[in-house]
């Protein structure tokens, strides 16, 4: 597993690596963790002549708070932000779905913003950015702009990211006091899901007034399970009140099939998964 | 050299054999700072990358390496057609059959490819980066061939994987107890179980293909800059592969030297002899500079062999109570393109087994070995042994259901009883020792048997979502190979036969010579406390040396849960020869009658005497050979073969209790005792590491592992994202106990540990998840077990048994970030085939 020749940059400013994205075009990647980057050069599918690190550069890194929104840096390692009680308090559905995300290794190599450029539908991070409304920032030759989730995941490995630009810090939108979590379901630990759903509520009294609910591996992107959603508010957070809500969980849904399961299998997940989710969430147990 | 006092008896060294050594070799082993193949540098070496062919099946039309060769620090591009004979070819040591069908397999193809993966041309460069590199631009046209890949549909010559053989049908192998004189006739059964109302069961069952996955992928370094050609391979058989080497390619065996490094792992995916080490062998004689090859972890998927692969049709006959009267075994074996080194043997290995602990009278065995466009297939821990007993015990546990008894009440009704020991089984083997009762007691009482039982019927009754399944399996085998008679027998082309030499040096440390080669299983350990306790020395002071054909000339490696019975018992004679040259020393030096010694804690006692004089001591005198006896050569050193007159057979009890959530299909293993009888035990940690380790392995194809071919013959799992290997995170932590019969074909009353965990865990988790969903009219769930087969067989209630479809999940996409639509499929197949 020797990828090909390329040249290699670590600039220690986004300045930099901006100008030299500019410079080498499509013919350079950027690379962050590189735990999706270097098994694909690895293997050879793809031979950019300049890898550019972002490595170096530390302003991309750590955690913030921003008033109403937790500030994630793209190169802050999973691990990083799995262990941060600013997410933890704030945005609690994303440290719940950084626990179980791949293996201990990949967690304190992988980073926050790598994830989600990767755009992996089966990524673990994409469902929860999306359920809470994360924005994206996005760093080009022509300056910054600000993507919001629902149009930063485009198709398969595709974003809003243009050639030339990086994403500089996803901002999380503070759900403070709701309750979060991820259901992840998985043949063995160290695995993509095959199916999962992010799931974050909040209670008033015994009853649900809001819900985002997000699930991975049911797409091309993300999907938002807006009709799961809807039929939650107003319901009591119990398994009967909860059930028929999360029995819309697959509708409008294209998940994949492969050898862990074909696509209707992946459809009758989703809705047992978001049941369960939205359960556990509420604190309840189902 | 002084004679000292005599140690009063109360102070007797402690028996190293049964402690709980940990593992001399697992510092230099664990940190890597020991001598990998590939850590291997010799000066001016070059390096090789192979170009695969990435159809199953197709006819070379050109190959142009023009581009290639013009590419920086490239040496030569060489194809078959250059190598020609001077690369050998690669033999099956065992052909099963006279009229075998055995295609002619080269290290390099010249005009057609047989399976996706196989070598058609090689780069050597300066560089492993440069040669890889090179490799891209070797530009091979094919004329793509159909491929018979679909294991029934081979066997019925649909499509064939060698056109110029005539058919897929390699070779037909029977046993039948009535023409053997060993039992009855078994359609005669079957056919008294029919008109007596008595019970008839026919399952097919499949073992699915799985990949060896061993650690360290395989690498090859030759230096043929002396006078003798020097191979450094990761192989399990130095040895075996020094003789097929010299008998292939005309290097005489006496200018070879073979040296098997530290090996990370086999699990028998390296008892193989390969293009790959054929291949660098050629290279470096051709260039004359050492040559190194390391595959990477695709190809190792791709083109190391493969293991399992069978269909399994079986008929059993019982009578109404369930003592079964015959078993009928029909086997389709998958040998993919090639008849590996003893690839059809291993349906065979598996043919004295399907009857396992139970007392058949009647039993037949037939086995068609088929020729594939697939990745050749070969020894995978347990070979051959692991698939009977997963037939037997998952058809034992359908016959319980259909008389309607608990599982452990059917094996006891038919098993071999510990006082009709040494008992003749209907396929003719002698099973000296056992205890299945013994071991049966223990487990159930460590399981909780009656309690278990009970939850599964209260979790029924209540229709819990979650239900409970509890699978046993009451294994035997047959390891430490082998009786060379027996193999003779069998038409297998080698011996079963262990080497050791036992050296006392001059500064009384002891150097050990054995021919098993160890690939991470604690020979070095195991052998030292061997040594150590027969030599009466320290533990520390025996160094065990191994897998280098000039060091341990003689010897047959390690496979076939053999190093210890086999191997073991060599040294015990090689020590015990020493002891006795010693004692006529010491007899010298203390000047007494050798009649009038003792021998115990590595010192000579004049008996009822305080005279003595330690082995240790002596051999320093041996050395120095101022004062021996008239007539004696001075050496100590001596040497043992040991051939073994018998097998030998581990057997133990294996409960699994595994929940089933019936809404997701999800599977969690809720417990695992298993209390194996392996007889006298050298290192208990030891022999835990391999219980464990083959435990989990064994689950693994009861629920994880696969390899997948897609309908054009591409291998779908050619990665760990698609090929699922457990580790220690999805599995719990296993109860392991021990009953003890020692054996009576070896001295230490050992039985081989290396296979047995695999060999039996895999119908008891079968077992335990088709027991789950019984109620709900499901009798088999094929493997993997994976959650989407136990929630659709819940669904359809009764099926769960299709094949595996459908493509890898692409996580590393060509365009990885960047623009663009991607073909999800594509990415991941261009990676298998790398
Ligand atoms: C064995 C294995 C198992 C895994 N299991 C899981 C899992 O269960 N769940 C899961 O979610 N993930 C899993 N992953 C993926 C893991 O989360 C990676 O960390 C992640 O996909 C990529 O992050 P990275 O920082 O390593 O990015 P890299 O690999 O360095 O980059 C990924 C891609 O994003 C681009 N990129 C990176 N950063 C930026 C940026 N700031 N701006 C623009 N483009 C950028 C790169 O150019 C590249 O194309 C697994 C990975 C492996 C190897």
């Amino acid at each position: 597993m020797i990828p090909a020749q390329f040249d290699y940059l670590a600039p220690t400013t986004v300045e930099e690596a901006l100008a030299a994205l500019a410079q080498h075009g499509d013919e350079a990647k950027i690379l962050a963790g590189g735990q999706s980057l270097l098994p694909v050069l690895r293997m050879r599918l793809n031979a950019p002549e300049m890898v550019i690190d972002l490595g170096k550069i530390t302003s991309l890194r750590g955690v913030r708070d921003d008033g109403d929104a937790i500030v994630v840096g793209a190169m802050t390692q999973h691990s990083v932000v799995g262990s941060d009680p600013l997410v933890a308090e704030h945005a609690a559905l994303v440290s719940k779905a950084v626990e179980h995300l791949a293996d201990v290794q990949i967690r304190h190599r992988g980073t926050f913003g790598g994830a989600l450029a990767h755009a992996d539908p089966a990524g673990d991070l994409g469902a929860p950015a999306l359920a809470l409304g994360a924005q994206f920032v996005i760093q080009g030759p022509g300056g910054t702009r600000t993507v919001p989730a629902e149009e930063f995941f485009v198709d398969l490995f595709e974003t809003a990211i243009g050639e030339d630009e990086i994403l500089t810090e996803v901002r999380l939108p503070k759900h403070t006091g709701w309750g979060a979590h991820y259901e992840k379901f998985v043949r063995v630990a160290h695995q993509w899901p095959i199916v999962a759903v992010a799931a974050a509520v909040r209670l008033e009294g015994g009853t649900i007034a809001e819900a985002r609910v997000g699930l991975t591996n049911m797409g091309n992107t993300p999907v938002r399970a807006h009709a799961v959603e809807q039929a939650l508010v107003g319901q009591p957070a119990t398994p009967d009140g909860v059930r028929d809500a999360a029995a819309r969980a697959a509708e409008g849904t294209n998940p994949p099939s492969d050898l862990n399961g074909d696509a209707d299998y992946r459809r009758h997940l989703a809705t047992v998964l978001t049941r369960r989710a939205v359960l556990t969430a509420a604190g309840a147990t189902g | 050299m002084t004679a000292t006092e005599a140690r009063p008896e109360a102070e007797a060294p402690e028996r190293e054999i049964g402690r709980e050594r940990r593992r001399k070799e697992d510092q230099r082993l664990i940190t890597g700072r020991t001598r990998w193949t590939d850590n291997i540098q010799l000066p001016g070496m070059l390096h090789l990358a192979m170009v695969r062919s990435p159809f199953a099946h197709a006819r070379i039309t050109s190959i142009d390496t023009t581009e290639a060769k013009q590419s920086p620090n490239v040496v030569d591009v060489v194809t078959g057609q250059d190598l020609a004979e001077t690369q050998g070819v690669l033999i099956n040591a065992w052909p099963i059959t006279p009229d075998q069908k055995t295609p002619t397999h080269l290290p390099v193809a010249i005009d057609r490819v047989a399976f996706a993966g196989e070598i058609v041309a090689v780069v050597v460069a300066r560089s492993a980066a440069e040669a890889r590199d090179a490799a891209e631009l070797v530009d091979v046209e094919y004329d793509e061939l159909p491929a018979a890949l679909d294991l029934k549909e081979a066997a019925a010559d649909t499509v064939l994987a060698h056109p110029d053989l005539g058919s897929n049908k390699s070779a037909y192998w029977v046993f039948d107890s009535g023409e053997a004189g060993t039992g009855g006739n078994v359609d005669e059964a079957i056919a008294q179980a029919r008109e007596s109302g008595g019970i008839v069961l026919e399952r097919e069952y499949r073992q699915q293909r799985l990949i060896p996955a061993f650690m360290e992928p395989r690498s090859t370094v030759v230096d043929p800059t002396g006078e003798q050609l020097t191979v450094w391979s990761a192989t399990q058989i130095p040895h075996i592969l020094r003789f097929a080497l010299a008998a292939t390619t005309g290097i005489p065996e006496s200018k070879l030297r073979v040296i098997a490094p530290d090996v990370g792992g086999g699990f028998g995916g390296k008892l193989q002899t390969t293009p790959e080490e054929w291949i660098t062998v050629a290279l470096a004689r051709r260039t004359g500079k050492p040559v190194k090859y390391t595959e990477t972890r695709s190809e190792s998927l791709i083109a190391a062999h493969h293991g399992r692969d069978q269909w399994q049709k079986l008929t059993l006959a019982a009578d109404r109570e369930g003592n079964v009267t015959g078993l009928k075994v029909e086997l389709l074996a998958d040998l993919g393109a090639y008849v590996s080194l003893v690839g059809g043997g291993v349906p065979v290995l598996g043919a004295f087994m399907f009857n396992a602990i139970y007392k058949f009278p009647a039993y037949h065995f037939a086995v068609q070995t088929v020729l594939t466009n697939k990745t050749w297939t070969d020894a995978y821990r347990g070979a051959g042994r692991p698939e009977a007993t997963f037939a037997i015990e998952r058809l034992m546990d359908e016959l319980a259901a259909e008389v309607g008894v608990d599982p452990l009440e059917i094996r006891e009704r038919n098993w071999i009883k510990h006082e009709e020991f040494p008992f003749t089984t209907v396929a003719g083997l002698e099973y000296d020792s056992g205890n299945y009762e013994a071991a049966t007691e223990r487990a159930k009482e460590m399981f909780g048997y009656d309690e278990l039982r009970a939850e599964q019927r209260r979790r029924r009754e209540s229709g819990d979502p979650v239900q409970l399944g509890i699978g046993v399996s009451t294994f035997t085998e047959m390891c430490g190979l082998a009786p060379s008679r027996v193999l003779g027998q069998l038409d297998y082309g080698a011996g079963g036969w262990e080497h050791a030499s036992v050296r006392m040096l001059a500064t009384g440390k002891v150097e050990v010579v054995t021919g098993a080669s160890a690939h991470g299983q604690g020979h070095e350990t195991a052998f030292s406390q061997i040594v150590a306790d027969r030599l009466g020395v320290p533990f520390e002071d025996v160094e065990v040396l191994h897998g280098d054909t000039q060091v341990a000339p003689k010897g047959l490696d390690t496979y076939g849960s053999r190093s210890l019975v086999v191997g073991g018992e060599a040294l015990v004679k090689a020590s015990d020869k020493v002891v006795e040259k010693a004692k006529t020393v010491a007899a010298h030096l203390l000047e007494a009658s050798a009649d009038d010694l003792d021998f115990s804690g590595g010192r000579f006692t004049v008996r009822g005497t305080d005279q003595g004089v330690a082995i240790q001591e002596i051999a320093t005198a041996v050395f120095a050979a101022h004062n021996l006896p008239d007539g004696m050569e001075p050496s100590l050193d001596s040497d043992a073969t040991f051939d073994p007159v018998n097998f030998n057979y581990p057997h133990g009890t294996h409960l699994c209790a595994m929940e089933i959530d019936t809404e997701t299909g999800a599977l969690h293993m809720r417990k695992y005792v298993c209390v194996d009888d392996i007889g006298n035990v050298i290192n208990p940690l030891i022999v835990s590491g391999q219980v464990h380790g083959g435990l989990v392995q064994g689950i693994a194809q009861a629920l994880w592992e696969e390899a997948v071919y897609d309908e054009s013959g591409t291998l779908v799992s050619g990665s760990f994202v698609d090929y699922l290997l457990p580790t220690s995170a999805d599995t719990i932590s296993f109860e392991v106990d021990h009953t003890t019969t020692p054996s009576l074909t070896n001295t230490l009353g050992t039985k081989g540990v290396g296979e047995a965990g695999t060999i039996a865990s895999t119908p008891a988790v079968v077992n335990a998840v088709v027991d789950a969903v019984r109620h709900l009219g499901i009798t088999d769930i094929r493997m993997p077990c994976t959650p989407e087969r136990v929630w659709r067989a819940i669904q359809d209630a009764g099926s769960g048994t299709e094949a595996t479809t459908g493509a890898a999940a692409p996580h590393f996409d060509a365009s990885t970030g960047m623009e663009g639509t991607v073909d999800r499929t594509a990415g991941a197949q261009d990676g298998a085939q790398q």
